[in-house]
């Protein structure tokens, strides 16, 4: 199943790698990692997606929790929660596929954020699912590149992960 | 007081209470060393090979129960030191380790001995620091103590560059009496409802058994471990590494467990119906096949890293927390209840046990007229009355002196459980013998492991450190050679050596006394004549049966039940016990 797991982390140099690190030395696998400082400079949050069975994701959980850089960490799958991933996808566009793009685009939300005579560039927010729809939905030879951030994710409702 | 970084270094290490630095220097380290020449307070112990100094500091610590400090320099000197560092890691050993590094400036450019020590360390330390900042040096050594002999031990490396030692820049020095990480704070006490629920089934259980590990030892638990057995009446298995923790010599103990531990232990966990396992790790030389591991068992697990805990098999009843308080808070709730072990199921358990000890798994050829290994353990325990500090390498001396030399008292017997790390024997006795020099230390070896760190006898000589190695001579790397009999028709590629060195003459030539015994009637009196010699290191060269092996053994990929047992047609059968 897949789970993905919020970490605040000491922003220190070597902390990601520490992560990273640990996934590779014990085999599991990261499917996206983000990581960003928050409002508390000296505090980093990661978010990482995975899959595992579910003594698996207990492993990762406690040995994650064992890097001392490590300050608390959730799993979000647990809880409700609200997943988002940005995506931009720069499309080859002519004169008949332009109009075809942007209305694609406005179904799925997205925003053309830069326009050539020749390319449009559409930025996309949403769950990595819809995402996905949107790359299925447009035509696979039209698109010159792809770049995502990886989802990243937080927990409904009062509950949050801080100090 | 104002001092310099390399300054900051040594006094620090001095308020940390540390005895001994063990140690090699080099271009990175020169201003510590320079600090090291302008005191007399903290002792270095100049080493061979940086891995003998991780392993000397290993030795010592695990003897001692305090940290083991080491310091290398940057580039090989740091890498030579990993291989102690994995040791001390997979045995949850206390230690910091202090590299040198190359001047910040120049990190990052492939400068000359430079090596990535935090990236290369990361995967073997509890954690790692790179200084960055001379005022930030004493609070990391700090936390480096900290973090090394606190919930479950283990090594912590602290790189420093060499500008960071730099004599020139002086700040005020004061070592923090106190440190807190708002990010690590190991567990202490157990939950009590989990106690409680774990005292309710062990004094419901028929078939109960107490398999205990090196936490109890790392805890310094042994005390309440050994009141816990008797006041329960349970029969107590240990792990390699927990050997000590519970006396040997007692009547409830069952012996090691695990690949070469008894017949009545492994039997005994196989059979059961309730574990309660202590500060051990169910590691893979224990469990055998793990989709057989006591398959009738309940399983309680107490442990202080929650990350052990159902890692390889699934427990019912996790307890996080020290074995010491946990057991203690066990022990309140036990003498509390009503309730009491049931006395007729323990005493057909223990007839059971009584059937399988009647095999006699330990049991080897004594009218052989060749020196036989297990022997020669015995004798060593006879003549050191049981109560030697021991050390070992890894491979057959080290289960002959597993199970042989019944150990008594915890922190006695120094191996390489979980890394099983060559080489690990002579320096670990030099850091033992520093540690304790009124003691008798022995390092019980083999003629391949020995050569692995051999130039330490070097050390052992400056440092006047006389310990006796007891060096089984079969010729052979006898674990290897062994398992190439079982598994691989005997054909025993790469591993015999036909040019081992005359012992006795490099003993001597290290200025020690070498002895060699070619006969099963010589081994008592040489090992007497030994450790009569108080002030010198005695090098034993014992030449043993070539075709010996280990017994019993659970072959790899078998469960408990399935031993292997010295063939011998006096012995019941299995079926015949059962």
């Amino acid at each position: 199943m897949r789970h993905i797991i919020s970490i605040l982390i000491e922003n220190e140099s070597g902390a990601l790698s520490r992560v990273a690190g640990l996934f590779s030395a014990r085999g599991y696998n990261i499917e996206s990692l983000t990581v960003a400082p928050t409002e508390d400079p000296s505090l980093s949050r990661m978010t990482l997606v995975t899959r595992g069975n579910e003594d698996i994701i207990e492993q990762i959980t406690k040995q994650l929790n064992k890097l001392i850089d490590v300050v608390k960490l959730i799993d979000l799958a647990e809880s409700v929660h609200i997943e988002r991933e940005l995506m931009m996808v720069k499309i080859k566009t002519t004169g008949q596929t332009r109009d075809e793009i942007r209305s694609m685009a406005a179904i799925f939300r997205g925003k053309i954020i830069d326009v050539t005579p020749t390319t449009y560039v559409v930025e996309i927010t949403g769950p990595s699912s819809k995402l996905d729809a949107f790359i299925a939905a447009i035509d696979m030879d039209t698109i010159i590149e792809v770049v995502r951030s990886g989802p990243t994710g937080i927990s409904r409702g009062e509950k949050g992960l801080h100090l | 007081m104002e001092l310099n970084g390399a300054q900051i270094v040594i006094q620090s290490l001095k308020d940390e209470g540390v005895e001994f630095i063990f140690g090699y220097p080099g271009g990175a380290v020169l201003h510590l060393y320079d600090a090291i020449f302008q005191q007399d307070d903290v002792k270095h112990i100049l080493v061979r090979h940086e891995q003998g100094a991780t392993h000397a500091a290993d030795g010592y610590a695990r003897a001692t129960g305090k940290p083991g400090v080491v310091l290398v320099t940057s580039g090989p000197g740091a890498t030579n030191a990993v291989t102690g560092i994995a040791t001390a890691y997979m045995d949850s050993i206390p230690m910091v380790i202090i590299s040198g590094q190359v001047p910040s400036p120049v990190i990052g450019s492939d400068a000359f001995q430079e090596v990535d020590m935090v990236g290369i360390t990361r995967p073997c330390v509890k954690h790692n620091f790179l200084v960055k900042d001379v005022t930030k040096l004493a609070e990391t050594i700090k936390k480096a103590f900290y973090i090394a002999t606190t919930g479950r031990p283990g090594p912590v490396v602290v790189d420093v560059p060499k500008d960071i030692t730099d004599p020139n820049i002086r700040i005020p020095y004061k070592y923090p009496k106190k440190v807190a990480i708002r990010s690590y704070n190991p567990a202490v006490t157990g939950h009590k409802g989990q106690i409680k629920k774990a005292v309710d089934l062990l004094l419901a259980a028929q078939k109960p058994i107490i398999y205990s590990g090196g936490g109890v030892v790392l805890g310094e638990a042994s005390k309440e471990l050994t009141e816990f057995a008797h006041i329960l009446g349970f029969p107590i298995t240990n792990t390699l590494m927990g050997l000590g923790a519970y006396p040997a010599t007692d009547k409830q103990f069952v012996g090691m467990l695990g690949m070469h531990g008894t017949y009545e232990a492994n039997m005994a966990m196989h059979e059961s119906d309730v574990i309660i396992a202590i500060g051990a790790r169910f590691d893979d030389r224990v469990t055998g096949k793990l989709d057989e591991f006591c398959p009738y068992a309940k399983i309680i697990h107490i442990d202080v890293d929650p990350a052990s805990i159902s890692k390889t098999v699934k427990v019912d009843i996790p307890i996080v927390g020290d074995v010491k308080p946990v057991l203690d808070q066990m022990l309140e709730l036990i003498k509390e209840s009503k309730k009491k072990p049931s006395k007729k199921a323990l005493e057909t358990w223990w007839n059971q046990i009584e059937k399988w000890r009647s095999v006699k798994c330990l049991e080897y050829d004594r009218e052989s007229r060749l020196i036989k290994p297990q022997y020669v353990i015995e004798q060593l325990y006879e003549v050191t009355k049981g109560d030697a500090y021991i050390t070992s390498d890894v491979g057959q001396h080290q289960m002959y002196a597993a199970q042989y030399y019944h150990f008594d008292k915890p922190r006695r017997w120094i191996n390489s459980g979980g890394l099983g790390t060559m080489g690990f024997g002579l320096p670990a006795a030099i850091g033992v013998k520093l540690a304790f020099p009124d003691a008798d230390v022995a390092c019980v070896t083999g003629e391949a492991s020995i050569q692995m760190c051999i130039q330490e006898l070097s050390t052992a000589l400056q440092y006047n450190t006389p310990i006796k190695i007891i060096n089984l001579n079969n010729r052979y790397m006898g674990m290897v050679r062994q398992w190439q009999e079982f598994s691989y028709e005997s054909r025993y590629s790469h591993s015999y050596m036909d040019t081992i060195p005359e012992f006795v003459q490099l003993a001597e030539a290290y200025g020690h006394v070498g002895m060699r015994i070619d006969k099963p009637e010589e081994v008592r009196p040489a090992l007497e004549e030994a450790f009569a010699m108080k002030d010198r290191t005695v090098f034993l060269d014992i030449m043993t049966d070539r075709t010996e092996n280990v017994y019993p053994m659970i072959e790899s990929g078998k469960a408990h039940n399935d031993m292997t047992l010295r063939v011998a047609p006096s012995t019941p059968t299995d079926r015949e016990l059962a």
